[in-house]
């Protein structure tokens, strides 16, 4: 019998939930991002440290993402818009999903790739019709998975990662936001 | 009852204490149209079982009941019934008991009340604006007592899909809020359903031998009715029918309800869910010959997912004038002063036996083995935990 080697490590996943399981503040995580602005409607963020487990936490080194509007809107197009973060967020976070449960259940993946759709009316944005959101009206991932497993296998996959993601539950359901000046 | 039976049988002395009469949830608790989930002749107690001209029906809760009340009979069970249990704890060695008619000293308790004393009902209901009715099943007899008009029915599990399908039927157009479900179609292979949980072995999985039992014994019931044509209502059914699909209601917020975008993914986990446990049928058909007795495999239409489903309805526009929580049960353990739940008010027990000398539990989901949830799981759990319970008094 092959072992099965994903890179992810699931014991390490199964043994932290059972340990926070009775543990709910060393489950209680804080991430934190720092923005500035830098010209016109361009903006640059840092993410470094974070709390979880009880204490400060740091990841081994800072990223930084930079945030601009395409040409189109008349912008300089440095780098992605906001809105792609979030498609960003959503297909890591959903592959990682599919890793750690082929992981979980002995499936030997070989590749994992996700085209993602956001469909945004942007008369929201523009305030042209107020009956129309700011946000997506629609996402759409499509994954195309090569592994040792039988289609439904890999639908299975695909469902349980959603159940689990993170970033999907953020942007499915509401999210209480609170934006002050400090 | 079925404790009774078996103490009974041990020639332990005991007394059965019910609040109401005999089988009172089934009496006073449930709505008009009400079947069990189970055909007929899974419908067996110690000693008794159906025989009556259609063990392929399912009985209505008066039948129920009186099946349980002439089982009370040949069990010969000493039944006090009207007599209100106050509280139960520790002392000397056994249980002090307080009820409505005096108190009880017993070197053993066997909890037999039951997982679904009280409706579950989530916070956000507290949001919900004054002018649209809200109701739970323990309320809900049938669609007349709703006012005319749409009504969201929250919860997808066997009692949110029978209320949404003769709520729609009344007239009243309804939307049904669907967070993750079991699908079952009513008959496979020609069979009911539950005769392949029944026979495969599906139902014999003990608590001990499940992944997740914690998980196992939370979840929902799963999307059947009992009905003579034994017809299958599923979303697709429902959604046939015209009612409304949404996804699990999340919020309430300046009025409006909030529900999950998420409605595509606990479509296919159901049917994914659904089609491993036909394959698992299938199997065994084939390993074990049953596939002689048994029409041709068959699989069935995927959850067809509305072309938009909405993720907000206004409740102050008028379009929603009642709401049911179909959102499940909970136990009452609210005179039982013995520290034996865990954080969430569910009972410490393993397959039964609780986490106090001399206390017992029968009548739990997923108790010793899958069966436990249904009628026809008492006999073998209650034989079982007595022999326990037998066992422990013998020793001390």
């Amino acid at each position: 019998m092959t072992t099965v080697d994903n890179g992810v490590n699931v014991e390490a996943l199964l043994g932290a939930r059972e340990v926070l399981k009775g543990a709910p503040e060393a489950a209680a995580f804080t991430w934190r991002a720092s923005s500035k602005w830098a010209h016109g409607v361009q903006s640059q963020v840092k993410i470094q440290n974070y709390f979880g487990l009880g204490e400060e936490q740091s990841h081994k080194s800072e990223s930084v993402f930079d945030a601009d509007h395409p040409e189109i809107f008349a912008a300089t197009d440095n780098a992605i818009t906001p809105i792609e973060y979030l498609l960003v967020g959503l297909a890591s976070c959903l592959t990682a999903g599919v890793a750690s449960v082929a992981q979980n259940r002995g499936i030997q993946l070989r590749s994992v790739e996700a085209n993602l759709e956001g469909a945004h009316d942007i008369r929201g944005i523009l305030g042209a019709d107020s009956d129309v959101r700011n946000g997506f009206n629609d996402i759409k991932v499509t994954f195309s998975i090569d592994a040792d497993a039988s289609k439904e296998e890999i639908e299975a996959l695909v469902a349980q990662s959603q159940k689990r993601s993170a970033v999907f539950d953020a942007l499915t359901n509401p999210t209480n936001v609170t934006v002050e000046v400090a | 009852m079925a404790a009774s039976h078996f103490l009974s049988a041990a020639s332990l002395d005991h007394v059965v204490l019910e609040r109401g009469e005999v089988a009172n949830s089934w009496r006073r608790e449930r709505w008009e149209s009400l079947r069990l989930l189970t055909p007929n002749w899974q419908s067996r107690l110690p000693g008794v079982s159906y025989d009556g001209p259609d063990p392929d029906g399912y009985m209505a809760a008066g039948e129920v009941a009186e099946l349980i009340e002439r089982f009370a009979k040949v069990a010969r069970a000493p039944v006090r019934t009207s007599v209100n249990v106050t509280s139960v704890r520790r002392a000397d060695g056994g249980y002090q008991v307080t009820t409505s008619d005096g108190d009880l000293a017993s070197l053993a308790v066997v909890i037999a009340s039951g997982a679904c004393n009280r409706p579950t009902v989530p916070s956000l209901a507290g949001a919900v604006p004054g002018p649209v009715a809200q109701l739970t099943p323990f309320d809900y007899r049938d669609p007349s007592q709703l006012p005319d008009g749409g009504v969201l029915v929250v919860g997808a599990s066997a009692t949110g899909v029978q209320l949404a399908a003769e709520i729609q039927r009344s007239g009243r157009p309804v939307t049904l809020s669907v967070g993750e479900h079991v699908r079952l179609p009513r008959t496979y292979r020609g069979r009911d359903v539950l005769w392949w949980m029944d026979r495969a072995g599906v139902w014999d999985q003990r608590h001990d031998e499940l992944d997740d039992l914690t998980r196992a014994r939370k979840l929902p019931s799963p999307q059947l009715v009992g009905t003579p044509e034994r017809l299958t209502l599923d979303l697709n059914a429902l959604a046939g029918l015209g009612v409304e699909l949404v996804g699990r209601l999340q919020m309430v917020r300046n009025g409006s309800a909030l529900f999950s975008g998420g409605l595509r993914n606990v479509f296919s986990l159901a049917d994914l869910k659904m089609n491993r446990l036909l394959e698992a049928f299938d199997e065994w058909a084939a390993t074990t010959g049953a596939g002689a007795v048994t029409a041709a495999p068959e699989r069935f239409a995927p959850t067809r997912v509305p072309p938009s489903p909405r993720w907000q309805i206004d409740l102050t526009s008028g379009e929603i004038r009642s709401i049911v929580w179909a959102t499940g049960f909970r136990p009452d353990y609210g005179w039982l002063d013995v520290p034996v739940l865990d954080a969430k008010g569910q009972l410490r027990h393993e397959g039964g036996v609780v986490d106090s000398p001399g206390l017992y539990a029968l009548g739990l989901p997923v108790l010793r083995r899958r069966r436990s949830t249904f009628i026809c799981g008492i006999e073998d759990d209650a034989r079982e935990v007595i022999g326990h319970l037998a066992r422990t008094l013998g020793n001390g």
